[in-house]
């Protein structure tokens, strides 16, 4: 595991600002544990010349008494589905090969303008399809803890970059578990903040109204750190809402006294005993500090992975129209007419699973089968989204575990969808409602870490910060 | 004749291009008419990956107006659709509309066709994204995409199938014209395309049981709508005498040939997959909004201007319809009516307003308040026969085109002569000058007496009064 290990990020900040180090020294430390770990294959690839010259920009403007950011020097890593400049965009996909965008993501652009540097470009499943990278259209990262095994998915080049510790913090995108499942496989903190309070801006599309952007970091600090500079409105989503007045950063620890839903449906056989084991620990650790834990039912959490697998789909087939090899990416060159341009350069780009979510999304949308499957789905997930409304009456947080398995072995799933989707069951539910969750490392089974997934009420994203983080001093 | 007893059946689709600065979801700008290809594209226009729409607030205020303009309040609710297929000129691969929840659903447009008046009603408006344009270079192999115009806010007015001819369909469509003109809801450059007609027509002998229809597109002239009509009513009715059946498809209108034809084999069978765009919420107007859309559309509410205009008098309706072509002209006609002058003098300067002021000036702004006045005393003068018309007009043109005119010294150095004995000296002049003609008309020959007065005015540089002239004329030579 990481040889070295960074300091907090706003412990970095000062320290850049005070003189003790440079953005340059930052950013080269970076280059270098990414050059030293390249084995893992958490990274697409580096904005070298980009970084260090942000870098040498920052400690001049440092010198000559200029004010810089709360995150000035601060390096980070992207999944490669943000539109960064410096670096191709291209959401691990064939289609997007050679992207080079004309634009800037929001969160990048936020993160920028605080003096952060995005130093490279991580890994994912292509289009940000799946639970492993293994849908990645170039390769696959490797689990820091355990190389024959998958880093989760589809952030795992993020999460697995935080775990190798190659810069203090990354980003990655969460449409059904994207940020937490990795972050529970790689044993790290990954926030899936409130649908809305982070523009979606210059972040490829996956399912628009489930895709949320979040930071994947070593600690809650430094993600809470990281969700007050990248949330807030900029007029280019229609679909943010306000963000907390006060800073993500302000955060109340306490435990004693908070009511505590432990969801039953994620407690029961179909999760692995080892993982239940560590949730169980964990509780009794929060008993133990003065937390009320009751058991809560959540029925028709179960119908949340169904309904997520057509409305997604839905919505990835109309995202991915654009994809059409006629002004950007690629365009297959030999096609005799315009339908055979738009049939290979969509056959030849896409991989399967990008198809097949194409294909399912296609027909729930077709007329005729509109009623029974998308209306249908839509229906389930205003009763879904009533149920959690119901269990935040009653209790602050919900809790349980993020994934129903540890890190599975590389090609253990590839060959069954079914199985892979399923390790997403216990966090589609929060995309659906919109809430905001975090998986928190919470101990280890058979020596891979195991996530604890903390839920709570939309908008309630300081209240889980701060509950996490007097979580996380538990252990 | 068997074929007088087919009923036709129409409705018009009519997308009108809303008067935004920038497009509908990009704050990039609308007007194309001049810009190089590609030149008016953000990221947004070109479908890059992350690119999310932004809804043009201003777009869903001129269709408010426009719903009011139709007679209807808007709808506090609506939504946004994705529309999918594939072109080129499509660069998202879905186009965005207003599907199940369009923000206008009802109203009517009064029409009148040769003196008989008819409400025809209106289905629903819908507000939408245009495409880009495709051209296809004759000769080439390949063909160009301009995106331009890809993301222009549109506002497709749907009517019902209540028109049952091709001049009650050009009725339509140009009443259609002035009420989205007036409203100022879109500037309506029918050349640009500010205005296309999509037309629906059916023919039946059974009025409760309709034939079927084909639609002829993107009609962008009156003319065009009224011709295409017109054929396809001819056309269907002989396929039917002929025994064949009409095939229900889209047509495109040839001008040059003044006839539709099939674009059958183009057209595929569409599932546009239309579903709710994640990215954009419904949008939920609130009554202070829609209230506010309100009173900025009575300032210009066409049906009760016209209704003003037609109960002071002055003016045909033909004259009404040229005026309601320029929203300006309204305006100034509007001000010269509050001025309650003398019915003549009123009438005098609405015919120069509509039928001679337009000939020289650049642009309808040119109708400026300051100029109500000085037209009034023209009249005025012309009026009392303190100038002749041509003097008169001479007054108008000098007063919109030079800044320095002085009305009432213009009026005074023109003024028209109508001394008696002043006029006598000049006309025995002119006679004494031009014997043969005075000749003739002492003779009986009438029409010399015109050249004898074109004379008088041309010795008077026009300001003799011409009817006293005359009188003078003829008391001299005795006729």
């Amino acid at each position: 595991m990481p040889k070295y290990i960074w300091k907090s990020i706003s412990d970095l900040a000062d320290d850049v600002k005070s003189g003790k180090t440079t953005a340059t020294e930052l950013v080269e430390k970076s280059l270098e544990l990414i050059e030293e770990n390249e084995e893992f294959k958490p990274i697409i690839a580096v904005i070298k010349d980009g970084s260090l010259k942000r870098a040498k920009e920052i400690d001049s403007a440092i010198k000559s008494g200029k004010k810089v950011g709360r995150l000035a020097g601060v390096p980070f890593i992207a999944k490669d589905n943000f539109l960064v400049y410096g670096a191709d965009t291209t959401a691990a996909s064939n289609i997007l090969k050679g992207f080079d965008a004309p634009y800037q993501s929001t969160a990048i652009n936020k993160l920028e303008a605080e003096g952060a540097i995005c130093v490279a470009k991580a890994n994912l499943d292509a289009f940000a399809h799946g639970s492993s990278t293994e849908n990645s259209d170039f390769f696959t990262t490797l689990n820091p803890h355990d190389k024959t095994r998958v880093p989760g998915g589809s952030s795992g080049g993020s999460a697995a970059s935080v775990a190798l510790s190659l810069a203090p913090f990354s980003l990655g995108s969460d449409t059904g578990g994207s940020i937490r499942q990795p972050a529970s496989f790689c044993g790290v903190v990954g926030l899936k903040p409130t649908y809305g309070i982070v523009g979606r801006s210059g972040v490829v599309a996956m399912g628009s109204s489930l895709d949320v952007i979040g930071p994947i970091a070593k600690n809650v600090e430094d993600a809470a750190t990281v969700l007050d500079v990248i949330s807030g409105k900029d007029g280019l989503d229609m679909t943010m809402i306000d963000r907390d007045k006060e800073s993500y950063s302000k955060l109340d620890k306490t435990i004693k006294g908070k009511k505590i839903g432990l969801i039953k449906e994620y407690m029961d056989e179909s999760v692995d005993p080892e993982v239940i084991k560590v949730i169980k620990e964990s509780v009794d650790k929060l008993v133990a500090s003065g937390a009320i834990v009751e058991e809560v039912s959540l029925p028709l959490s179960k119908l949340g992975l169904p309904a997520y697998y057509i409305l997604c789909p839905a919505e990835v087939s109309s995202n991915l129209s654009r994809y059409d090899g006629q002004r950007y990416g690629y365009s297959y060159k030999d096609a005799k007419d315009l339908s055979e341009s738009y049939m290979l350069s969509r056959d030849v780009g896409f991989g399967d699973e990008a198809k097949r979510r194409i294909m399912i999304g296609t027909y729930v949308l077709s007329s005729g089968y509109y009623d029974a499957y998308y209306k249908k789905a839509q229906v389930v997930r205003t009763k879904i989204i009533e149920e959690s409304d119901k269990a935040f009456s009653k209790f602050d947080f919900l809790v349980g575990p993020t994934t129903p398995t540890t890190a599975f072995k590389i090609g253990d799933k590839t060959g069954d969808p079914i199985s892979m989707y399923l390790s997403d069951l216990m966090t589609v539910t929060a995309n659906l409602t919109g809430c905001p969750s975090m998986s928190i490392p919470a101990g280890e089974a058979q020596g891979l870490p195991v996530g604890i997934q903390i839920i709570a009420a939309q908008r309630k994203d300081r209240e889980l910060l701060g509950f996490a983080k007097g979580f996380e001093e538990l252990n | 004749m068997a074929k007088s007893e087919y009923i036709p059946t129409i409705g018009i689709e009519c997308h009108v291009q809303l008067k935004t600065d920038t497009k509908l979801f990009a704050a990039v700008s609308n007007d194309a008419r001049s810009a190089e290809p590609n030149t008016l594209v953000s990221h947004i226009c070109f479908g890059l990956p992350g690119a999310l729409p932004a809804l043009n607030e201003r777009a869903v205020e001129l269709s408010c107006k426009a719903a009011f303009a139709l007679g209807v309040s808007p709808q506090k609710f609506s939504k946004f659709d994705r529309k999918h297929y594939f072109y080129p000129d499509l660069p998202k691969g879905y186009q965005i509309s207003q599907f199940s929840d369009p923000i206008v659903v009802g109203g009517h447009v009064d029409i009148e066709v040769d003196g008989e008046k008819k409400k025809i009603g209106i289905v629903r408006a819908h507000i939408e994204e245009d495409a880009g344009k495709t051209t296809h270079p004759a000769g080439k192999d390949y063909s160009l995409v301009d995106l331009n115009r890809a993301g222009t806010p549109l506002l497709e007015i749907v009517s019902e199938p209540e028109i049952h001819s091709a001049k009650e369909a050009k009725a339509y469509a140009q009443k259609l014209y002035l009420l989205m003109k007036y409203a100022d809801v879109s500037d309506v450059d029918l050349y640009h395309g500010n205005m296309r007609f999509d037309v629906n027509v059916s023919v039946s002998k059974d009025p409760k049981n309709l034939g079927t229809r084909t639609e002829t597109k993107n009609l962008n002239s009156f003319k065009a709508v009224e011709r295409a009509v017109e054929y396809e009513i001819k056309r269907q009715i002989e396929e039917i005498e002929k025994g064949r059946e009409i095939i229900q498809e889209t047509r495109g209108w040839d001008d040059a040939k003044q006839k539709t034809t099939s674009q059958r084999g183009k057209e595929e069978a569409h599932d546009y997959r239309y579903f709710p765009d994640p990215d954009i919420p419904p949008l939920n107007l609130s009554d202070q909004f829609i209230k506010s859309a309100q009173l900025a559309f009575e300032k210009k509410n066409f049906y009760v201007i016209r209704e003003k205009l037609v109960k002071a008098g002055h003016l045909s309706n033909q004259d009404l319809d040229t005026l309601f072509n320029n929203p300006e002209a309204v305006d100034f006609a509007l001000m010269i009516i509050d001025k309650k002058v003398k019915t003549s003098v009123a009438e005098k300067v609405l015919d120069w307003v509509i039928n001679v002021i337009p000939s020289f000036i650049d642009d309808y702004s040119a109708f400026e308040s300051d100029k109500v006045d000085p037209l009034i005393l023209l009249a005025e003068a012309y009026d009392e026969e303190k100038l002749i018309s041509s003097r008169a007009k001479e007054g108008v043109k000098n007063l919109f085109k030079d800044e320095e005119f002085n009305v009432s010294e213009f009026i005074k150095q023109n003024e028209t002569v109508s001394d008696e004995s002043e006029l006598e000296i000049i006309v025995e002049k002119v006679l004494s000058e031009n014997e043969q003609a005075a000749n003739d008309v002492a003779n009986g020959e009438m029409k010399a007496i015109g050249f004898l007065v074109g004379q008088i005015m041309k010795a008077t540089k026009g300001k003799a009064n011409p009817g006293m002239v005359q009188k003078i004329i003829k008391q001299k030579l005795k006729v």
